[in-house]
């Protein structure tokens, strides 16, 4: 893959990566975490690996945020 | 190029640890600490990259082509990724118990285990 | 310590790992080069096993110790979340919910909840061939089967989901994986040809047990939360 694809995808990460971190509210981050989790997987399939990328989308884009909403609504009663 | 591969992954690194210090919300810690491991994974491919080369899968049907991406690093990162979401899970199982206890999510309330 | 405090030590902390981290980085090889000795000796030992997947390979038989303690850290976490989310004696279970269905969400999921599961199956079996393997055909196979409650609600997922079944799965199958690596600690069926569904030796069962085991533990998991979040209600 050419170079300005690998730093596009780099770029992409650092600002959504920071976009999670400065999300107060944890019912937003669960939205936030979830497009963190396509973005990071967009940058592992552009580094060349097929196996992480189908891991950090199952894990990262459903699985994860899933269980952080349920938390939210569970301890905001 | 090598300033920005492992630059990103000392930033996300960072940024997550420094999310964990400033949060006023247990559940915000613990997506926090997601971020600083999500670092580590980009720091570990980002070492085994090579330049045009392709995935060390060699799918039915295509003839067997070196050299190729490590698959060592690779290995190590996708069984992390799981299982560190299940570790996630422990953490905000932890974060429902110390609501239901404390009545609180705000790491700064908790002083229980001050002297 | 108070927040102020708190925060310049981490940038004390954090400034100085800053200067570690750029200077173990610039002791690295260049970004893309092409030297990897472990690359090389693990596609070759790869390749003398049949199997294509070489990251397969190297999770389930060149360490495949590796994998069976990351399996136990997984165990380790179901049960710890299990026994924390337990019920408390002044807590009652509601055994229906009160969610509205939207019918556009429930088509959608009604539609892609036979497709997930085949997408799940297909990742799992042909771990060793294609990229996939037990752990991402593990999870999708968990959070296809919670389509069920995007499209039914909270009952239709309890009543199809039988969570004894899924507990006694998740035991039987780590055990199986740990028994599997210790009958013979080393691959031990016939390899086949390379490229051949049923190759690989022991790489392909190691995946099956692997994902039902990743599976149920995710839906046990996932079921705990749901319970706390949906179905209890305090004293």
């Amino acid at each position: 893959m050419s170079a300005a694809l690998i730093v596009v995808a780099l770029l992409l990460v650092a600002v959504a990566g920071t976009a999670v971190v400065a999300t107060g509210d944890p019912a937003r981050q669960a939205v936030t975490l979830s497009a963190y989790g396509v973005v990071l997987a967009l940058l592992f399939l552009v580094l060349q690996a097929p196996d992480v990328a189908l891991s950090q989308i199952a894990v990262g884009t459903a699985l994860v945020p899933l269980m952080v909403m349920l938390t939210v609504r569970k301890t905001e009663k | 190029m090598q300033i920005l591969a492992y630059g990103v992954a000392g930033w996300l690194i960072l940024a997550g640890a420094f999310g964990m210090v400033r949060s006023r919300n247990l559940i915000h810690v613990t997506v926090c600490l997601s971020v600083c491991q999500s670092g580590t994974y980009v720091l570990l491919l980002a070492i085994g990259y090579q330049w045009d080369a392709p995935a060390p899968v060699f799918s039915p049907g295509s003839p067997i082509r070196l050299p190729v991406a490590d698959p060592v690093v690779q290995s190590l990162t996708f069984t992390d990724i799981v299982v560190s979401a299940t570790v996630t899970a422990l953490l905000l199982a932890l974060a429902i118990q110390i609501h239901k206890t404390h009545r609180t999510l705000d790491p700064d309330d908790l002083q229980s285990l001050k002297g | 310590m108070s927040r102020r405090t708190r925060t310049a030590v981490f940038g004390a902390g954090a400034a100085v790992l800053a200067v570690l981290f750029a200077l173990a980085v610039a002791g690295l090889p260049p970004f893309g080069n092409g030297d990897h000795p472990y690359r090389d000796l693990a596609i070759a030992a790869a390749l003398r096993q049949a199997t294509p997947n070489v990251v397969s390979s190297l999770t389930f038989d060149l360490r495949g110790l590796d994998t069976l303690g990351e399996e136990m850290i997984l165990l380790g976490s179901v049960v710890g979340a299990v026994a924390l989310l337990r019920p408390r004696r002044d807590e009652t279970v509601r055994n229906r919910s009160r969610t509205e269905n939207n019918q556009s969400v429930a088509l959608v999921a009604y539609v892609f909840l036979p497709l997930t599961l085949l997408i799940g199956f297909d990742l799992l079996v042909h771990g060793h061939l294609t990229p996939g393997g037990g752990f991402q055909g593990g999870v999708v196979l968990a959070t296809g089967l919670h389509l069920l409650y995007l499209s039914g609600g909270y009952d239709a997922l309890r009543r199809l989901r039988p969570l004894a079944w899924y507990e006694w799965v998740e035991g039987l199958t780590t055990a199986a994986f740990a028994a599997a690596g210790l009958i013979g600690v080393r691959n031990f069926l016939p390899h086949g040809t390379i490229q051949q569904l049923f190759s690989a030796g022991t790489v392909p069962i190691l995946n099956i047990l692997i994902g039902f085991a990743v599976g149920a533990g995710a839906v046990v998991l996932l079921a705990q939360f749901l319970t706390q979040a949906i179905a209890l209600e305090d004293d």
